[in-house]
């Protein structure tokens, strides 16, 4: 029960914390209720669908599907992330509330919520579809220690919830003015965190075998296993010994995504000026 | 003369470039009853290398080690290649993450 309950509540927290994370940065925008729960929804469906074919899966791409499919997925919610921070650039946390009702808004509204609903699609699919691979397999080998290991999963379940909610309302007890700061500083290291990870299962693929030595290592001061080390390591994409290729794209995604930020900010303040 | 330096340039690029990123023949590792046999591999220092990992049990189980920055899922009665990047010479563990009571294991890169 207790080796399910830490499996499960690992798995949770790292997709939880995203859902958090996403939740804070769209506070106030409508219906983001429904794109959030559509992302859940379509990211549990996944994991379900990504664990019945993993053995197919696994065999694309001589053998390297899975690393080719965890790639593009983490690129994917790359690219959404980093889609959804420049889109608050140009408009504003005051601009997307007070835009509520005019149409043309709520559609671009509605994109970034649905950019947003992938992210929590692709981070529910990743951690899910091992959750569920590795329930299964407690479900077939049946026995009497099935039930305490569900019992230990639905545990795990609520405690990864709970972690989610806190950063959630965490997030929440930033005042306004700030926390649109604080969510794309979160996002636009979430994104970074991700392309790095992008890297490692490209590399493990046979792919972008480039800079593949260790820079350096932290592993005697903070263990990437260990809990803070995981929680990091999804947060702002932690790693005990990254290769130079990690640190690349690491750097440049935050690179780019403050840059594009700052192009339509700037934008967006001329077009206001000359408005006024 | 330049001709020749410049044919030299080249076949040495073209060599540098034909050798396989996994020169050495893979290591092959067996999961079975959730333990992995052998549990210590050894693998050679500086270079790439390869493990193939046949799951032998019913259920999938996830090779998982942050040290070697894997993570890859090997299906019931499947096998899957695991490439390690060139390692400094040192002890690099890993596990099954599904039974990681029992599959426990060790890289040794010298």
């Amino acid at each position: 029960m207790i080796s399910s309950l830490i499996i499960v509540f690992r798995e949770v927290i790292e997709a939880g914390l995203i859902v958090g994370i996403v939740l804070a940065a769209t506070a106030g925008v409508p219906q983001r209720g429904r794109f959030v729960a559509l992302g859940v929804a379509a990211g549990v469906v996944g994991a379900c669908l990504v664990a019945a074919f993993a053995g197919e899966l696994a065999n694309l791409f001589e053998g390297s599907g899975q690393e080719f499919f965890n790639a593009s997925i983490l690129l994917l919610a790359v690219a959404m992330l980093t889609w959804h921070n420049v889109w608050m650039a140009s408009h504003g946390r005051q601009m997307a509330l007070e835009l509520k009702a005019a149409g043309h808004q709520v559609k671009t509204g509605e994109r970034t919520l649905t950019a947003l609903a992938v992210v929590v699609g692709v981070a529910v699919l990743r951690e899910g579809s091992e959750v569920v691979l590795f329930l299964y397999g407690i479900a077939a080998q049946g026995g009497t220690s099935a039930t305490g290991m569900v019992a230990g999963g639905a545990l795990g379940l609520a405690g990864g919830a709970a972690v989610s909610a806190l950063m959630y309302f965490g997030l929440l007890s930033i005042p306004a003015g700030k926390l649109f700061q604080v969510t794309s500083g979160l996002i636009t290291l979430l994104a970074a965190g991700m392309a790095a990870q992008a890297v490692i299962f490209l590399q493990n693929g046979g792919w972008l075998l480039y800079f593949t030595g260790t820079v350096w290592d932290t592993s005697w001061l903070l263990k990437e296993d260990s809990i803070a080390g995981r929680l990091l390591h999804t947060l702002v994409g932690y790693s005990e010994a990254p290769n130079g290729a990690q640190l690349i794209a690491y750097g440049a995604t935050v690179l780019t995504i403050v840059a594009l930020m700052r192009l339509v900010n700037q934008r967006h303040q001329a077009a206001r000026v000359r408005h006024a | 003369m330049r001709p020749f330096v410049s044919l030299i340039v080249f076949l040495a690029a073209a060599a540098a470039l034909a050798v396989p990123a996994w020169a050495d023949e893979p290591v092959v590792v067996h999961l079975k009853g959730h333990k992995f046999y052998p549990s210590t591999i050894k693998v050679k220092a500086n270079r790439p290398s390869m493990i193939t990992l046949y799951n032998d049990d019913d259920t999938a189980d996830e090779f998982d080690s942050s040290s070697l920055k894997v993570e890859k899922v090997v299906p019931g009665h499947a096998k899957g290649n695991i490439r390690l990047r060139a390692l400094a010479p040192g002890k690099y563990p890993f596990m099954g993450e599904y039974h990681a009571a029992t599959a426990q294991g060790v890289v040794i890169a010298e």
